[in-house]
């Protein structure tokens, strides 16, 4: 194993073990599959309650509108409804809130039922109560609502423009902050540039589609004044608080539970309107209330994702040394805020030094209101855009240089021996050998015969293409300091009288399999089995009050909680242990179920548990019992990274995209299970690919939603995909204890530009710079028989005239 | 309005009074109380609630249940013979075939259609075969390999799987 880089903190690896013990760096089947795999876990729609009744909600089918009236009284006589609400009766109820401060901010009223207006497709105006879910959808239909539809914006540029339509009148204009990140003497650094290269490109609007889409039960008892929510959430803490501020309940009277979660990728770390609507229900009506959103819905009201318009400039010196970045981002916001809405392109703007030496960087973001749904953390959540605009500027640079890209890259690489690095914009880039990555992602994927074979295929009319993308990310989230809501994450371990451990973690796992690297982790400190740690997460009236899983943090901070909690155990175990065999506790080792001490008298460790419990025999002072709580809150970020690289042929009569090879070189540090570092690889490389070739939220001018189902928006099908080859580095962060970083994003971060990277090359010699996401075929065809130039590189006769015969079929 | 069906479920006759309208999935969910069989699109879009009609795959939200009126259906949940678990689970257990799980139960009804009918299928045929079922964890990678791993499982003689199925 590689030693860390010196740390810039005072957190010293203090357990060279964990990258590699008896449990941890095994690939271990998962513990949760066997629930899973049989169709006997319980998700939040799987819940039945004794007397539970169902809720839907009818939503504007207008992007903009003035509210005349409602009628609820046809909804209401429909036998086996029980009420019907709108925003005249939850008055004290919501507002939605917003997590996020900036000295500029516009932070418009969000309600969670429309009140006098509404702003997008989707926003919801009346909720129904009913005794089944047929009734309720169909007394959803019967609320009669008049709208008087008002002129809508949905394009960023226009709604920035004088005569834009007003999301929100009262602000006087659409524009939702701006944010300025600088540092160095960006304009000298564009002065003395021999080349700047320009791109505008679109990072369109995603919808993330968690296969299982929201849902909600709440239930409340009001002789002990508890109100228990059963909800799809990332963030069972933090929606407990926010749901007790929701409904005006005192937070000791709110119990919220993430049961299984059908997947989130960052859409359910969030505070939804419903979430305080069920609630809020249940103890109206005094009914148990179930709530599930439905794929159509979900497409409407779950957050987007991306959806930014940017235009980045680079500026180089002869020899392909970076000078200076400058980007100007134009975020959507959608029509309100939801709970991380402006943060998301302020990450764009930390990572945009991306894992470059960039000596000058200018990034002004102007956020954006339009008639829209809200966008949010989506996979990445803000590092993806601010990758894609460095790795496809990258690009651009290299081919105008003429260097070729993974050279131009290895060029403007900070050396290994730099690191801790810190970044342009003010970040301290943990550990990383970018050198390494990019040479075994190259080696691994052949990429000199790759290129060899592209320039013979230009002579048989074949083109192929070879995208790279060396990427960073910021993982761990994060320091409290640089998060809304508190950075650390809490563990607690319980070793019980019978010797099994039960792990309460306030991380709250969702498919990345914590129950068993946890499991893994604490088995290797204590020496016991895997199968004898029950990870316990997502009820926050069993596990201290935690943040939550998202931005590739569960296991650098849930994990490190854990870690540091059993330290404790272990220092308690050994000062009992050499108490009972007459030892000091510095002598004592633990393993293989047993405690040993330097004489070499060992007990069995189900002997020391049982008498901290029994507590007949314990040394003075030692208080009995065996659980211990951490709250770890790291002193940095981790910056997980790696290099991808793939190759394609694009048929130039079809504009298809095949995609031949691909493989990935990710560094996420130690790993804990290497067969789930390569799930969550292979699940991120899929999502940026299906951002890169297939998906896409459109809305039309007017603000309806086109694509509404899985029909109109295209998620990635198997075989569509094909096979991944993975590798990996190891350079462990000296953040954590464990050298752990994160791998949660990685795939999604590197691969979309590393494809449309590949696109773009193969298309060069058509003079084709830059094709806006998703590369649909019919796009790809455009530019070839748009582009402009017929560069040097097509010397070969037959990419003319192939580009001509494209051109005359038109 | 209702009408009266029997279904058998995973062996098991049910007889119910239903709304002509009731989707097969929510006879399975409500009625029979099991949940294991999901819902992600309702529009036959997601596969999230394949289930086995008479022995083939059905997205069981296209389905009615007065459709299935004195027909058989097997779920996810009818799949193991008590601890034991089929093939294909073992497979997707043992391969990583699953991260979040909502897609697995129609994940693994589909691939047991598939299996039937190609017991040693290719990589792409496999990924042809899954294509109507959406994964939005794993990136199928992991799927495939589960699949496969199954149809090794399922092509030996069945002594040699002591106690399988
Ligand atoms: S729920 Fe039936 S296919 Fe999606
Ligand atoms: S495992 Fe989550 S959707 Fe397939």
């Amino acid at each position: 194993m590689a030693t860390p880089a010196k740390s810039p903190t005072p957190q010293k690896k203090t357990n060279g073990k964990a990258g590699n013990g008896t449990w941890v760096g095994k690939r271990m089947k998962r513990k949760e599959d066997p629930r899973m795999i049989r169709g006997i876990s319980h998700y939040t729609d799987d819940l039945k309650l004794a007397g539970m009744v169902h809720c839907a909600f009818t939503r504007s089918p207008h992007a903009h509108a003035e509210i005349k009236a409602i009628r609820t009284d046809a909804a209401k006589a429909l036998p086996g409804v029980i009420a019907v609400y709108t925003s005249a009766d939850t008055t004290g109820l919501g507002p939605v809130p917003c997590a996020i401060q900036m000295p500029d901010l516009k932070v418009p009223r969000h309600p969670v039922l429309a009140e006098g207006r509404v702003r997008y497709v989707g926003e919801p105006v009346a909720v129904v109560v009913a005794e089944d879910l047929y009734i309720a959808r169909d007394a959803a239909e019967l609320v009669e609502v008049d709208y008087e539809p008002l002129p809508a914006v949905t394009d960023l540029e226009k709604a920035l423009g004088k005569d834009s339509p007003l999301v929100h009148e009262q602000l006087k204009s659409n524009q939702a902050f701006t944010h300025q990140l600088k540092n160095g003497d960006v304009e000298a650094g564009f002065k003395k540039a021999d080349r700047i290269v320009k791109q505008r490109m679109m990072n369109q609007r995603l919808a993330p589609i968690a296969m299982e889409p929201r849902a909600v039960v709440a239930e409340y008892l009001p002789g002990e004044n508890r109100l228990t929510v059963w909800s799809s959430t990332q963030i069972p803490h933090l929606l407990k608080t926010q749901i007790s501020l929701l409904v005006g309940l005192p937070e000791t009277a709110v119990r919220v539970i993430a049961p299984e979660v059908g997947g989130g990728f960052g859409s359910k770390l969030n505070v939804y309107g419903e979430e305080g609507v069920v609630p809020w229900l249940a103890m109206k009506t005094g009914r148990p209330v179930k709530w599930n959103e439905g794929r159509r819905e979900n497409f409407m009201a779950t957050i987007h994702g991306r959806d930014a318009l940017n235009d980045v400039e680079l500026a180089l010196k002869k020899d392909g040394t970076i000078l200076g970045m400058r980007a100007r981002v134009l975020a959507d916001m959608g029509a309100y805020h939801q709970l991380l809405t402006p943060l998301i392109p302020q990450l764009t703007a930390l990572m945009h030094a991306g894992c470059y030496k960039i000596p000058a960087i200018q990034i002004d973001i102007i956020g954006v209101f339009t008639n829209k749904m809200s966008t949010d953390a989506y996979r990445g959540a803000g590092r993806p855009e601010a990758t894609f605009n460095v790795e496809r500027i990258m690009e651009l640079g290299a081919r105008e240089m003429g260097m070729d890209p993974a050279e131009f890259r290895r060029k403007n690489f900070p050396l290994p021996k730099e690191f801790p690095y810190t970044t342009v914009t003010g970040l301290t880039y943990d550990s990383a050998k970018y050198q390494e990555s990019l040479a075994k992602a190259l080696k691994l994927s052949g990429y000199d015969s790759l290129r060899r074979r592209q320039k013979e295929g230009w002579k048989r009319g074949k083109y192929y293409g070879v995208g790279v993308s060396t990427y960073v990310e910021i993982c761990a989230i994060g320091p409290s300091a640089a998060t809304p809501a508190g950075g650390w994450e809490s563990g607690t371990v319980r070793i019980e009288p019978t010797g099994k451990v039960t792990v309460l973690t306030g991380a709250s796992p969702h498919g990345q399999g914590e129950e068993t690297t946890f499991a893994q982790l604490v088995a290797d400190q204590l020496g016991i089995d895997p199968q004898d740690v029950n990870v316990v997460h997502g009820d926050t009236l069993a596990v201290p009050y935690g943040i939550g899983t998202f931005g590739s943090r569960a296991t650098a901070v849930g994990g490190t909680a854990i870690y540091m909690a059993t330290q404790k155990l272990k220092s308690k175990l050994a000062t009992l242990a050499a108490h009972l065999l007459g030892s000091k506790p510095a002598d004592i080792s633990i393993g293989r179920g047993q405690l040993t001490a330097k004489s070499g008298k060992r007990i069995p460790f189900g002997e020391v548990v049982l008498a901290a419990y029994t507590a007949r025999n314990i040394p003075v002072g030692f208080e009995p019992g065996l659980e211990a709580t951490h709250f770890f809150e790291p002193s940095n970020f981790t910056f997980p990274f790696g290099c991808h690289v793939c190759s394609v042929e694009v048929d130039i009569e079809t504009g298809e995209i095949k995609i031949e090879k691909y493989v990935a070189v990710d560094d996420c540090g130690n790993v804990i299970n290497p067969l789930l570092v390569a799930g969550q690889i292979q699940g991120g490389i899929a999502q940026g690919l299906g951002q890169a070739l297939w998906e896409e939220v459109v809305y039309n001018d007017d603000g309806q939603l086109v694509t509404g189902t899985l029909m109109d928006y295209a998620i990635p099908k198997a075989h569509l995909l094909p096979e991944f080859t993975l590798d990996h580095t190891v350079t462990p962060s000296p953040v954590n204890p464990m050298g752990v970083k994160g791998v949660g994003e990685a795939g999604t971060i590197a691969s979309t530009p590393c494809i449309v990277n590949a696109v773009c090359d193969a298309l060069s010699p058509f003079g084709v710079r830059h094709i806006e996401m998703p590369l649909k075929p019919e796009r790809v065809w455009n530019a070839i028989r748009t582009a402009k130039a017929i560069p040097a590189i097509a010397a070969s006769a037959e990419a003319p005239r192939k580009r001509e015969a494209v051109r005359r079929r038109a | 309005m209702t009408k009266n069906v029997t279904i058998t479920v995973n062996g098991v006759e049910r007889r119910a009074s239903v709304e002509p309208r009731l989707l097969l999935v929510h006879f399975l969910r409500e009625n029979a109380g099991l949940t294991g069989t999901h819902v992600g699109c309702e529009t036959s879009l997601c596969g999230a609630c394949t289930v086995l009609l008479d022995g083939r795959a059905v997205k069981s939200c296209t389905v009615l249940a007065v459709q299935a009126d004195g027909r058989n259906i097997t779920t996810v949940e009818g799949l193991a013979s008590g601890d034991q678990l089929h093939a294909i689970q073992e497979g997707f257990w043992e391969e990583h075939g699953l991260q979040c799980g909502f897609c697995t139960p129609g994940m693994i009804m589909c691939s047991h259609d598939l299996l039937e009918h190609h017991p040693n299928p290719s990589d792409s045929e496999i990924r042809e075969g899954i294509n109507g079922n959406l994964c939005r964890c794993t990136g199928y990678q992991h799927i495939v390999a589960a699949v496969k791993n199954a149809a090794q499982k399922m092509s030996r003689p069945t002594a040699a799987r002591a106690g399988a199925r």
